[in-house]
């Protein structure tokens, strides 16, 4: 007879990745799901709602209409600042990322159409190297700002990202300088930025433009946080609430504005920019 | 009792040596005295030998000696007068953060940074120097006060990084450090920030954006620690330690040096050999020149002016090449 419950620990941060195959199990409910079905659901499992962890290619395909794509700054990489190696020299591990994922590096930016709406979009994919943000990230996210200014559209970035990358050193740390920045600016032409955070965002993409938005939306689940639980964990020797850092907590602590499913989610940054875009109140 | 970090045991003895010769002679001992002035000029080029071949590891416990001086500790020896704020008026006053207004030279600064405590009492009262949102939030409000006045702000950077708990992110730590980017960017009014000890991430980075970023020669700034990196790097290969760390903090080119040499910072602030802990007054002075050389600089800036240089300044950060000519 036991005298006390087993104690639950917190599932770590689940890297869910849907294996090839016909049937997938969601990293949530752990269901067995079909695979297709899973696909047609925009990569959420019917059976509880979990949002796939999905690439930058899939997500623009669900967020803009079809063939308004023009991608920008595709050329640009890093020059590995500080020759970092680990086991393999860095230049090495963003080839291998390169080739995986097909992007030249954690973001993909461009110009696009949201329901007709013309807006600059950027979105980071978790795949290439937890979707970090050195050097090419960040300049990337900076022009795509400063293109929103200069060609008067909206500013729409989805975030997933474990933090700033580790192999640039100080240079990743700056670019978080450097496209809060370019936020700045942005807010000062009153060009509208909605941010729109996936699971996960962490560290130095979270501390700077990710929480900039002047909207900013998450999907349901997502983790989204400045230190990751382990972190916290770690230091207050705590086992943490299952909700916690999740897109529904940082609702209730006022830190963001809405939690939309991906289902829902074109839809809405649809009906923003419509509302604010209209022509402004003249004296 | 001074504490002395591995790499430095043989000095102690001869610093013992030191005092205790002092302690008899008295100054009446003519015979001691010429030991006494020998074994001091031996100290003094053992400290210069020791300190001009440490690793940026062995630089990295200079930046947290215990002794060092830190940001109230500066503030004390730059100003004649300082008046100390506090709170961020939402939600409390962090204790990791001091901020307030006084005079150097003649000039007010409004004067913001990272405070670490001295003994475990004061330690953990100023929380190892690791904000939370309110003390990034504090800062804020101060160096908008700064716009309002039209005064310069002066930040000095000494933290291992902000807060990881609870109650930070609840309050929207990510929010608060991310605020402070942006709006430090737009600042109408001069950011001069000298990183005294541990630049340690975002925690650092939250109080540094600036028009002229300095670094005291034994401090270092970093993305992530020695003792992270190396945990992230090699820790599957069994446990990490101190030659894991020695190659971590020689990878990740954290020292003033080499952030001097990457373009990363404006300038490095000579410490006296052995590091500012031995000779802090020394350590203020070389610093105060600095600080009054960059303000004169910028205070003749118009502030669209400012403003913009400061943006190009963060503009130009970044390591790139187009794919095809890429190395």
């Amino acid at each position: 007879m036991a005298w006390f419950k087993k104690v639950r620990i917190r599932k770590e941060d689940k890297r869910v990745k849907i294996p090839e195959g016909l049937w997938v199990k969601c990293g949530n409910c752990k269901e067995i799901v079909y695979r297709k079905e899973v696909l047609r659901n925009l990569q959420v499992c019917p059976k509880c709602n979990y949002h796939f962890r999905i690439s930058a290619r899939e997500r623009l395909r669900l967020l803009v209409d079809q063939n308004t794509f023009q991608e920008l700054d595709a050329d640009l990489v890093s020059s590995d600042p500080l020759r970092f190696r680990d086991s393999l020299p860095y230049l090495d591990r963003l080839k291998k990322s390169r080739e995986s994922s097909g992007l030249s590096d954690a973001v993909l930016t461009g110009e696009a159409k949201i329901k007709g709406i013309g807006v600059i979009i950027g979105i980071l994919d978790f795949s290439f190297m937890g979707g970090s943000m050195g050097s090419v990230v960040g300049e990337k996210v900076t022009r795509a700002a400063e293109t929103a200014i200069a060609r008067r559209y909206p500013l729409v970035i989805v975030s997933a990202s474990g933090g700033a990358r580790m192999q640039e050193g100080m240079f990743s740390l700056m670019q978080m300088a450097k496209t809060s920045a370019a936020v700045g600016r942005l807010k000062q032409e009153g060009i509208p930025y909605i941010s729109i955070l996936s699971d996960p965002t962490f560290g130095g993409v979270s501390a700077s433009f990710a929480m900039l938005g002047d909207i900013i939306i998450a999907e349901p689940r997502s983790l989204i946080g400045f230190a990751g639980p382990r972190v916290i964990e770690q230091t207050i020797k705590q086992q943490l609430p299952d909700d916690f850092q999740r897109a529904e907590f940082l609702l209730e602590h006022g830190l963001i504005d809405m939690v939309v499913d991906r289902k829902h989610l074109k839809e809405t940054v649809a009906r923003i920019l419509r509302l604010l875009l209209t022509e402004p109140y003249r004296e | 009792m001074k504490y002395y970090l591995d790499f430095e045991k043989p000095l102690q003895e001869i610093d013992l040596r030191i005092e205790e010769l002092r302690r008899l002679s008295n100054g009446k001992n003519s015979a001691l005295d010429t030991e006494l002035s020998s074994l001091q000029s031996r100290a003094e080029k053992l400290l210069q030998e020791i300190f001009s071949n440490i690793t940026p590891w062995q630089r990295t416990l200079v930046a947290r000696h215990p002794d060092r001086p830190y940001t109230l500790d500066y503030i004390g020896m730059l100003t004649d007068d300082f008046v100390e704020l506090h709170g961020d008026r939402h939600f409390g006053d962090d204790r990791a953060v001091v901020g307030g207004f006084g005079s150097i030279d003649g000039r007010t600064f409004f004067i913001i940074g990272h405070q670490k405590g001295r003994g475990t009492r004061e330690r953990i009262e100023r929380n190892f120097g690791q904000p939370h949102p309110e003390g990034y939030r504090k800062a804020l409000r101060l160096m908008k006060m700064a716009e309002q006045f039209r005064k310069p702000v002066l930040t000095f950077i000494d933290t291992p990084g902000a807060y990881p708990g609870i109650g930070a992110e609840e309050r929207g730590q990510s929010e608060a450090i991310a605020r402070n980017l942006m709006e430090m960017s737009l600042l109408r009014t001069p950011i001069i920030s000298v990183v005294i000890g541990e630049g340690g991430s975002g925690g650092a980075l939250g109080l540094s954006v600036s028009d002229r970023l300095y670094m005291l020669e034994n401090a270092i700034y970093s993305v992530i620690s020695p003792e992270g990196c190396a945990a992230i790097l090699w820790k599957k290969d069994g446990e990490v330690g101190q030659d894991e760390y020695t190659r971590a903090a020689e990878a990740l080119k954290l020292t003033a040096r080499d952030l001097l040499g990457l373009g990363i910072i404006d300038g490095m602030i000579p410490e006296p050999p052995g590091g500012a802990h031995r000779a802090p007054e020394e350590t203020a002075e070389n610093m105060k020149r600095e600080i009054l050389k960059a303000v004169d600089e910028l205070s003749g800036l118009p502030p669209e002016r400012l403003v913009e240089s400061r943006y190009q300044k963060l503009r130009r950060i970044g390591a790139l090449s187009s794919q095809g000519e890429s190395p």
